[in-house]
């Protein structure tokens, strides 16, 4: 049963099993284990990126295309459903409206920007995503009328959602709509990424990781390696704009900064990275990890930053705001040492 | 035995579409200028316009011309291209806040001699920058292209980040020098002066570049380099070494192209590179990979018609650069004038 849930695609390693039991145990029971706003912020945050992540690594992982326009796709189901529940008023119809609209609409750029230019060589495709990205990062801060601008959007969820509606106290939480949306988030990111897996272990999944390897001797064996690479980048934007509309419902609110950024495309290709390209459990543990970083130890940079604020250069060095920086380094070196990330290194020591 | 019979070959003239396909790239640009004097119709509105693109894409060019000769002589593909962009602009922008009595001075002598010094600086800190960027990041991911554009990507945030820590979070802003504020007026268009001087540097670079490409011996095997290196480097030159050298030449120009750009903007921010990486693939795209000549039609096409496109429609700037690029794209889709063939 379990087997068939992963699709066969099983972790490999008694270490990695475990992280991954842990995460889900965690993530399933937030609500509970954990006390404040925050923690329960932090563990809805973890699975949106688990599945942004994930789709990433359908893409960069087992495809081998690098795209900078994921954010994008992110962004564009995130405005979706901000877009249809500022109109359409408070409602699911509105939520539902704005996710499949959101995720057509990232389909049909996917398939414009794959079909330009995956044609050509797969490495303008780089270059051209975060050049449309760019451009529509500007376009959306420049129509403020529609999309909010710099500000961006607030608006309103169905009401069953939010923390105003109190069903009573379990386990000595009190339960709150808040608490029914993070399980909508927790579900949707727990099928959508079992979905991932199961796509990654299909034949379709075989031929990309086929093309990613040799595309010259999957082109001569047969396959159609453009309608492949195509396909792929269209999953991928599809599965992204969905997450971002579960983080417009969890957030009730979209903004170029939260969505767009290219900040977040760079969170994105490190959490890929670090955790492991072409794992799918890469993309767990890479965001787990990541968004826990994130979140608690800029805190501790902070206070490393004052305990040397003695010294020249170095607080400056360990402020939190650099921590950007740190990550940088990391992520050159992983890429140089561990390309594999964290999930190949532990399957290796199993191998070995 | 018969003889072989009467056999004059000839070549077929070209046909007017073949020789028009062959210079069309070339004759974009005018084009686009005239296209631009029909939409906008007033002549001055036009001239001043025309200017601020011709000098807009200079600039774009200089940055995008060492990013496309290190691709096309390596396969490389930097994407922290645009961090020596920042960082010349911030050395540059530093010396000249530091040559203020220069700068203020309503000397040209002492105003230019103040830009020189700056320029200067800014292309031997990016220059070296460029050859330890080389030698740290770049060299241990030869043959992988995705490597290399995380790895490259890597740098860039590093990069970035330590120009906060040097010169800390907030923008700089910078007055021209005092000689080239204003603007020269001439058949009713105001002309800025610095972007005038900005077409000039750029033009001189362009013609320089095209020299030291088609009439030097380094050219020579550079360009061969670019064709074929394999071949070459079995004729016994050595096209790492070479490499190295275009590698920090492509990243002292990013740090010159990043001073005009900043004393274009008159302000300066740590992101500014990551921005014009945008504009700058995008000409290397339209203009063909590794290709000098096709990276400067295109950075001439993409300043011309922002800055149209600006004046018509200010919300469209950008896309317009987008569609410019899938409309080159359509029409060939190795860009304009590609050197290397697909791979």
């Amino acid at each position: 049963m379990i087997v068939k849930l992963l699709s066969g695609d099983q972790p490999r390693s008694v270490l990695l099993t475990l992280l991954l039991l842990v995460t889900l145990v965690c993530l399933a029971g937030a609500p509970f284990l954990f006390d404040g706003v925050r923690a329960l912020d932090t563990a809805a945050r973890i699975c949106i990126f688990i599945v942004l992540a994930a789709s990433y690594d359908l893409l960069l992982g087992y495809g081998g295309i690098v795209s900078f326009a994921h954010t994008m796709f992110f962004g564009l189901g995130a405005y979706g459903v901000a877009l249809t529940s500022s109109h359409m008023g408070r409602g699911f119809d509105a939520l539902l409206v704005g996710s499949v609209s959101g995720a057509v609409a990232a389909i049909i750029l996917a398939l414009l920007i794959g079909l330009f230019s995956l044609r050509v060589r797969a490495i303008f495709f780089a270059m051209i995503t975060l050049a449309v990205a760019s451009a529509l990062a500007v376009l959306v801060s420049q129509f403020s009328g529609l999309t909010g601008g710099e500000d961006g959007l607030t608006y309103k969820i169905p009401r069953v959602l939010t923390s105003a509606n109190r069903m009573g106290e379990f386990m000595g939480t009190q339960v709150s709509g808040k608490i029914l949306n993070y399980y909508l988030v927790f579900t949707a990111a727990l099928i959508l990424f079992l979905l991932l897996l199961r796509i990654v272990n299909s034949p379709f999944g075989r031929v990309l990781q086929a093309i990613r390897e040799n595309d010259f001797r999957a082109e001569a064996i047969g396959y159609r390696v453009i309608w492949y690479r195509t396909m792929a980048t269209c999953l991928s934007a599809a599965v992204a704009a969905l997450a971002g509309s579960l983080f417009a419902i969890w957030l009730r609110y979209v903004g170029p900064d939260t969505t767009l950024s290219f900040e977040i495309m760079l969170d994105i290709l490190l959490m890929v990275v670090i955790g492991g390209m072409g794992t799918m459990y890469g993309a767990v543990i890479g965001a787990t990890l990541f968004i826990l970083a994130q979140t608690y130890l800029q805190n501790l940079m902070g206070s490393a930053s004052e305990a040397t604020s003695a010294l020249p250069l170095v607080p400056d060095l360990l402020d939190p705001d650099r921590w950007l920086m740190w990550l940088g380094v990391l992520f050159i070196l992983s890429v140089y040492f561990f390309p594999t990330g964290i999930v190949g290194r532990l399957r290796e020591r199993r191998a070995s | 035995m018969t003889l072989a019979p009467d056999h004059k070959p000839t070549f077929a003239n070209l046909s007017l579409t073949d020789r028009l396909g062959k210079a069309m790239p070339v004759i974009l640009v005018p084009i686009l200028i005239v296209l631009g004097f029909v939409a906008i119709g007033a002549p001055s509105s036009w001239l001043t316009l025309t200017v601020s693109g011709l000098a807009m894409g200079m600039m774009i060019f200089i940055m995008a011309s060492g990013l496309t000769l290190v691709f096309g002589l390596m396969d490389v593909i930097n994407f922290g291209h645009g961090a020596f962009i920042s960082v010349g602009a911030f050395v540059g922008v530093s010396v000249l806040i530091a040559l203020g009595d220069w700068t203020g001075a309503a000397s040209l002598l002492l105003n230019m001699a103040a830009i020189l010094l700056a320029v200067v600086a800014a292309m031997a800190v990016t220059g070296a920058l460029g050859w330890g960027f080389e030698r740290v990041i770049v060299k241990p991911v030869y043959g992988a292209h995705l490597k290399q554009i995380l790895v490259t990507v890597g740098g860039l945030i590093v990069i970035e980040q330590l120009i906060y820590v040097i010169w800390g979070p907030d923008e700089i802003f910078i007055n021209r020098p005092e000689m080239l504020k204003g603007a020269v007026t001439f058949a009713g268009a105001a002309m800025e002066k610095y972007r005038l001087l900005a077409v000039g540097i750029g033009l001189v670079l362009f013609i320089a570049m095209r020299m030291v490409l088609r009439r030097t011996k380094i050219g020579l095997i550079v360009r061969a380099g670019v064709e074929n290196g394999p071949m070459v480097e079995a004729l016994g030159y050595r096209l790492r070494i070479v490499f190295v050298g275009v590698f920090i030449a492509g990243s002292a120009l990013a740090g010159l192209g990043g001073v005009m750009w900043g004393l274009y903007q008159e302000v300066i921010t740590a992101g500014m590179g990551e921005e014009m990486m945008v504009l700058v693939f995008i000409v290397v795209i339209i203009g063909g990979l590794g290709s000098v000549e096709g990276a400067f039609i295109g950075a001439l096409l993409v300043g011309l018609l922002q800055n149209y496109i600006a004046f018509l429609e200010p919300k469209l700037a950008l896309v317009s650069n987008i569609a410019l690029m899938t409309a080159i794209l359509m029409w060939r889709p190795q860009g304009m004038l590609p050197v290397v063939k697909a791979k």
